[in-house]
């Protein structure tokens, strides 16, 4: 009876251990998950504007749009769901919106969940950040026709007339913070801390990389993917790995990066942001934040459905059409010839001069 | 393969293996403490994670981190005076008021990190602290020696609690009220009273562990845990109940996420294979706790509540 007993138990723990500890993973593919299943959808954000922008077309009806966000991680986590939440409040500014959030849905179940609930209600626009949603809104968006829909990041709208899919380069932020980093770094070698090689993730390291090699092709830059979307301490050691594998120039993608962040501050070593402006994680290490504006996106799609187009089309930002910008930390004294390469690059990127080689 | 058997780099591994284990190590004994006296508790890492929460937002404010620990502490007391009281007082099932425990954890440190912190910002944690003499043995020093306050508090609980649970009357209580509360209560002594106090101790060891996590990370997230109290809990069966058998699976899966940890870093395994390779501590828990439900058996009166009228 007790063997038995502890037997059961044993499984059940077990079972928790393995679901809680895949909290840290990823649910699918792309983009960043953490914890916390809130059942229900809650609206936390309202902005309203008085006028709408007189460049963009009226939104006819007084009524504002209704818009929807479901997102895997915290809504402030200075990186992927932070970036939506940051570019939907600038969007607001400008337009008669209503924003609604669901924050922390890493369950994908649990996603999909508020993602019908947001159409039930009526919203006009339901985002589903995040590339693991993808499999549920294809079902969904066909019980809604006449609700728009958007997953991110994908470039895969399923075919579907009231979808839209959105996407970054994110290859060209970390190829611009590849080429710098490349020209900070003394020992010539550069850690870099992933989660999945997936996703914004996999584009942004490949371009660092590329970028770094491109710059000084002697620089090793070693990459870390440690299967983890939240592990913070799986992060701190992988960066504390690099820091004493001779790394002297760190970035990483992701939420669980604080982690590395922390290791970077403590030992005084550049760290290359993404996402979103990292400045805050050490004010006197992050030399540049790669920054996506999904306000690109947002607006595109909100200027379509006033048109009464829901779906049927992939966006994507990049440097060239201002979804992506590198945001320099003025707190981090960076010497004036890196930044100039930096800016340089930029504009090349921007221009075509320069492309981002396809990852492996 | 080759780079990975040098010996800095097995001395960062072994050193950053102790670091990792060290969550497992405090909430595991601080569960096994409890289990002994046949309260399972489920909640760790909601408790865990309030400690965390506590700690850092304590230190935050404060800017003392010997702040933040003391809140740890309190909130894991509370957190324990709590369990005690949907438990043993009101009774409830104890693997589903866990899982309550550990719910409400996630979500209201989350509330608290959103209304009182919002974006993340660093905390400067304990920092290490060399052992004067010993740190400086070369390679030695660096694995063993080399550490943060948490790390020698939890390594120093084991043979404390080993020696608590095993030579002292109320080791000798908590082991009667673990296996047979109704003989322990005909001779005298008090179930719930005894069980009151290993809840206590469990949950504060909880909190510090999560304390511990905030600490050494500087920061705090969303279920910043990311599931280590279930661990721990898994790790109190690897261990089969003994302090140094939940030392031994603590740095057993502290060692294997390092040495995955650090092959990674090295480039030596990559693509699909790291991802199986991170899929090694998992594996080698469930392996073990196969093993260990078939040969040990646990505290004849985990789970059961006691009741002197029934």
């Amino acid at each position: 009876m007790k063997a038995t007993s502890t037997r059961v138990i044993a499984s059940a723990v077990t079972a928790l251990a393995l679901v809680a500890a895949s909290c840290g993973g990823s649910d699918d593919v792309a983009d960043e998950p953490v914890d916390e299943p809130p059942a229900e959808t809650q609206a936390e954000a309202e902005a309203e504007a008085p006028a709408v922008e007189p460049d963009a077309p009226a939104e006819a009806s007084a009524e504002p749009i209704r818009i929807g966000i479901v997102a895997p991680s915290a809504e402030n986590d200075l990186a992927w769901t932070q970036s939506m939440v940051d570019s939907v409040n600038r969007v607001a500014e400008g337009r008669d919106v209503e924003v609604a959030i669901s924050g922390g849905l890493f369950v994908v179940e649990d996603a999909a969940a508020a993602i019908r609930g947001y159409a039930e209600d009526g919203f006009d626009l339901v985002i589903a950040h995040g590339t693991q949603f993808g499999g549920p809104l294809q079902e969904i968006a066909d019980d809604f026709p006449e609700v728009a829909f958007a997953l991110g990041t994908s470039t895969d709208f399923f075919g579907k007339e009231n979808i839209y899919a959105y996407s970054v380069d994110a290859g060209e932020g970390g190829y611009v913070n590849g080429v710098m980093a490349a020209q900070l770094t003394q020992s010539n070698v550069i850690g870099v801390v992933g989660p999945v090689p997936a996703g914004d993730a996999k584009l942004y390291i490949d371009g660092f990389v590329a970028g770094a090699l491109a710059q000084n092709p002697d620089v090793a830059v070693n990459v870390n993917y440690i299967d983890s979307f939240g592990d913070v301490l799986l992060a701190s050691e992988a960066a504390k790995a690099f820091v004493q594998s001779g790394a002297d120039v760190l970035t990483g993608t992701a939420q669980m990066v604080v982690g590395a962040t922390g290791i970077a501050a403590e030992e005084g070593i550049p760290w290359f942001g993404t996402q979103s402006n990292q400045t805050g994680l050490g004010a006197d290490i992050v030399v540049a934040s790669q920054v996506y504006h999904w306000e690109v996106v947002l607006n595109t799609i909100l200027d379509q459905i006033a048109d009464g187009k829901l779906g049927g089309e992939a966006v994507v930002i990049s440097l060239s059409n201002g979804g992506l910008e590198i945001e320099f930390n003025d707190g981090y004294a960076l010497d004036a010839a890196i930044k100039a390469s930096g800016i340089a690059t930029i504009a090349g990127l921007s221009d075509g001069s320069i492309t981002v080689p396809a990852g492996e | 393969m080759g780079d990975f058997f040098t010996v800095s780099v097995l001395v960062a591994t072994l050193a950053s293996g102790i670091r990792l284990g060290t969550p497992f190590l405090l909430a595991g004994l601080g569960e096994t403490i409890g289990q002994r006296s046949g309260v399972l508790n489920l909640g760790v890492e909601g408790v865990m994670l309030l400690g965390a929460f506590s700690a850092y937002y304590v230190t935050l404010e404060t800017g003392s981190a010997v702040y933040g620990i003391f809140g740890a502490i309190v909130v894991g007391l509370i957190m324990g005076l709590v369990y005690a009281f949907i438990t043993l007082v009101m009774h409830a099932q104890q693997g589903i008021s866990g899982i309550g425990m550990y719910l409400f954890g996630l979500g209201f440190t989350d509330l608290l990190f959103q209304k009182n912190v919002g974006t993340p910002k660093p905390i400067r944690g304990l920092g290490e602290v060399n052992i004067p003499l010993l740190s400086d043995i070369p390679k030695v020093g660096e694995i063993f020696f080399q550490h943060s306050l948490p790390v020698y508090f939890a390594f120093a609980l084991v043979p404390l609690v080993w020696f608590m649970i095993n030579k002292t009357t109320f080791g000798l209580n908590i082991r009667a009220v673990g296996e047979t509360p109704e003989a322990a209560d005909t001779l005298g002594v008090s179930v719930n009273m005894t069980r009151l106090a290993t809840m206590l101790i469990g949950s504060t060891m909880a909190s510090l562990a999560g304390a511990a996590l905030a600490l050494e990370v500087g920061i705090f997230q969303q279920n910043l845990t990311s599931g280590q109290g279930f661990i721990a809990i898994a790790l109190v069966y690897f261990g089969a109940w003994r302090s140094y058998g939940v030392m031994l699976g603590a740095l057993l899966f502290g060692i294997v996420q390092a040495t995955v940890l650090q092959l990674k870093t090295l480039g030596i395994v990559e693509g699909a294979n790291s991802s199986l390779l991170a899929m090694a501590p998992a594996v080698l828990t469930i392996v073990v706790l196969v093993i260990v439900s078939r040969r040990v058996a646990a505290p004849g009166a985990l789970t059961r509540p006691f009741d002197r009228s029934a």
